[in-house]
């Protein structure tokens, strides 16, 4: 059955109008929320007298004084460097960690992998605010079990709570929450390497650490890459964690991490202009140095290609 | 944290502002709302109210049913957290003109508020309700002006909690000045060096600021439109000093405090002293459940001799927004939930607030000692009678900033047992920083 084709007279605008509620969602929901905070970063409040009473206030128009003061902002810097150090430990332990749990699931003669798989993966289920919580708990010398059994054992008993130790006890809370997404990412792409390839492996007499560091990681380097990714824009993002664990201790500033700067500045000191300023900036360097690396990695795996 | 919500939602912090406050500069803006209530005489109003005490509910329903139900005014209570969190929503919602028509507000946070245009001139609408609470109660809600910008509700002075059984076993006697509060830190310490008297906790802005209030400090005043800040004057260098070198010399702990190890210090036993306030037996209750009985209550530690001044740690009002469209209404409830009998009693029964209210302080629902000091049957005679001796207080139009920078500062100087003094310059050096920032005229 045909129908005598109609003159498409719409064509043009067909594509627009598909696009008008993805667009719509964008500008509502993304764009608009993050021009509004732009525009708070372009504008601080002015007072008059001694700004007490109607009027005293006026929001004017600041230019770009508000990042001037963000990035003169020695403890925005020192929280950059103390998030550094953070991710320093946490990226690298909690990606080997996940490829390791996930080549050992993957391996042959495995017993009880769905159970193993399941209780590693189980501590990214529990909230990040949660986790903190019960680690915060575990930490504190004096109702630390830990301690107890340090202490009765006559060894030392270390407080994790302050200087150094700090960012293991931090970098531990990443860790164990979050190691379990990263091997599930990499581990299902493990299962997705046809078994022909192994089978050739065999028949060439690969050992089975051979067959893992020759075949299998080159294969899950783009999941490697991904988790990678995700890793670094969740450290930059650290807030959470510490901002649980800082009640309980005189060594976590209110302005620990960056974010943790930007939320006191905006709800504990009402100036959401500096906030926002501070928010725009850590999303730009947030940017850069995620999309940095995705682009790095690209090229390093194209170049791998055509080798 | 999560055993001692009482405590935190009461650890609102209290204050006043200076005498000192400029009276012929704010009358002026007091006056905008004159004769402008907003709302039909005594039409029937529909009221929100933004407030974090646990059971308000309950009161807003007796007014509801009663005294309300006559004039068509009802109440609806939104439950909300508790100190700078509500001021931010406050003034989000002020900034959209969609705040609620009744808010709860610590006596700090106020001059924040009234420097926002968000709290109402009800001077005109609540009567004659100046004489039901003390002068330097009534001065937190007036900012010292001829405006009424809230109703007190609950206050909050300073006293000693001690544990009466361990101070008689150590042989300690009940410290009257804080020389002698020192030298009962250093003989428990030296008698049983496991045990502290207590601790200095760079969490809680609010107890320090009480005991400068102790002391004589006045961190904000005004002189014609300039606002001085003294919060590093010589009466609270001497507070930091004080308890600076009681860390230093590790005469008491310096760990904060609402922590599960605190409960667990003082729980056990291995602290045996809290610095607090009057709603410290609910705090204590959920902390220490243990020690229940054990406590007993003494005025706070004095400076000279002979003298009865205190602080206060806590302590919160209740406020008319300029954005409500029935500020009469609004009025009428907020004078009646914190001058009315009946609905003192309710508040004391449901939500253990200590009432600003002089009268409500030794009223029927105060007879009985709390339950926790059950021992002590004079419990709320002597609060009464230590809340008369409260300090007036000076706050300014940023105590936000100078909390941050107090829990920074202070943190690390408490962790590292330096100088405290130190710490002191920066809080103030933030604060004036801050001001300048936002273009407030500040004397140097």
């Amino acid at each position: 059955m045909t129908h005598p084709r109609r003159k498409v007279y719409g064509a043009g605008r067909a594509p627009y109008t598909f696009l008008l509620p993805a667009v719509l969602l964008f500008v509502l929901f993304f764009a608009l929320p993050i021009g509004y905070a732009v525009w708070l970063s372009l504008h601080r409040v002015e007072v008059k007298g001694l700004g007490l009473g109607a009027g005293a206030r006026e929001e004017v128009w600041a230019g770009l004084a508000n990042y001037t003061d963000a990035l003169t902002d020695e403890e925005l810097l020192h929280g950059a460097l103390r998030v550094l150090g953070y991710g320093a430990i946490v990226i690298p332990v909690m990606l080997g960690l996940a490829l390791v749990f996930a080549l050992m699931l993957d391996a042959e003669r495995v017993r009880l992998a769905p159970v193993t798989r399941l209780a590693i993966f189980l501590p990214y289920a529990i909230p990040g605010v949660v986790a903190a919580l019960l680690w915060g708990f575990l930490y504190l010398p004096s109702v630390s079990p830990f301690h107890y059994v340090l202490g009765e054992a006559g060894l030392p008993q270390p407080d994790l709570l302050d200087g150094g130790p700090l960012y293991l006890a931090l970098s531990n809370i990443a860790v164990w929450g979050g190691t379990g997404f990263n091997m599930i990412v990499i581990y299902t792409s493990l299962r997705a390497i046809p078994d022909e390839v192994y089978e050739a492996a065999k028949l060439d007499g690969c050992t089975p650490l051979q067959t893992a560091l020759r075949i299998k990681i080159p294969i899950v380097a783009p999941a490697l890459v991904l988790t990678f990714f995700f890793s670094i824009i969740a450290t930059l993002q650290v807030f959470s964690e510490p901002t649980t664990l800082r009640p309980l201790t005189n060594s976590l500033s209110t302005t620990w991490s960056p974010l943790m700067k930007v939320y006191r500045d905006a709800f504990g000191e009402n100036d959401v202009h500096t906030a926002s300023a501070t928010a725009v900036v850590i999303a730009a360097v947030t940017l850069v140095l995620s999309f940095g690396f995705l682009r790095a990695a690209n090229s390093r795996t194209r170049q791998g290609e055509t080798r | 944290m999560p055993n001692t919500t009482l405590g935190m939602l009461r650890r609102t912090v209290t204050a006043a502002l200076a005498a000192a406050l400029g009276a012929t500069t704010l009358a002026a803006c007091g006056s905008s709302d004159d004769g402008n209530g907003g709302d039909a005489e005594g039409g029937p109003a529909s009221l929100t109210y933004w407030t974090w005490t646990p059971g308000m509910d309950k009161v807003a329903d007796l007014w509801n049913e009663g005294p309300g139900k006559k004039d068509g005014i009802s109440v609806t209570v939104k439950k909300q957290a508790s100190g700078d969190a509500l001021v931010t929503k406050i003034l989000t919602a002020h900034r959209a003109g969609k705040a609620p028509d009744l808010v709860q507000a610590e006596y700090q946070a106020l001059p924040t508020l009234v420097s926002n245009d968000a709290l109402a001139d009800v001077s005109g609408e609540v009567g004659d309700v100046q004489g039901d609470f003390a002068a330097s109660v009534w001065q937190q809600v007036t900012l010292g002006t001829d405006a009424v910008y809230a109703l007190p509700q609950d206050i909050a002075p300073l006293m000693f909690f001690y544990r009466e059984d361990l101070f008689e076993k150590h042989g300690l006697d009940v410290p009257e000045t804080w020389e002698q509060f020192a030298d009962t830190a250093r003989e428990l310490k030296r008698k049983a060096p496991d045990l502290d008297l207590t601790t200095f906790s760079a969490n809680d802005s609010g107890l320090f600021a009480g005991l400068a209030q102790q002391a004589g400090a006045e961190w904000w005043t005004t002189e014609g439109d300039t606002w001085n800040v003294a919060i590093d004057d010589a009466a609270t260098q001497k507070v930091a000093d004080f308890w600076g070198g009681l860390v230093a010399e590790d005469a008491v702990d310096n760990q904060p405090m609402y922590t599960p190890a605190w409960n667990k210090a003082v729980n056990t036993g291995k602290q045996i002293a809290w610095v607090s306030a009057v709603w410290a037996p609910g705090t204590l209750t959920t902390a220490a459940p243990d020690t229940a009985g054990k406590w007993a209550m003494a005025p706070l530690p004095q400076w000279s001799g002979g003298e009865q001044v205190t602080g206060s740690w806590g302590g919160s009002s209740t406020a008319v927004t300029t954005d409500s469209g029935h500020k009469a209404a609004a009025a009428k409830f907020a004078a009646w939930l914190n001058t009315d009998p009946e609905a003192l009693t309710a508040l004391a029964k449901e939500s253990g607030v200590y009432p600003a209210a002089t009268a409500a302080q030794t009223s029927g629902a105060f007879a009985e000692p709390p339950a926790y000091f059950s021992d002590q049957a004079d419990f709320y005679d002597k609060a009464a009678a230590i809340a008369k001796t409260t300090a007036p207080s000076a706050w300014g139009p940023n105590v936000n900033v100078a909390y941050s920078s107090f829990n920074d500062a202070f943190s690390s100087a408490a962790k590292d047992k330096s100088d405290f003094g130190a710490a002191l310059t920066t809080m103030q050096d933030d604060t004036v920083a801050d001001l300048k920032k936002q273009g407030f005229e500040v004397a140097q």
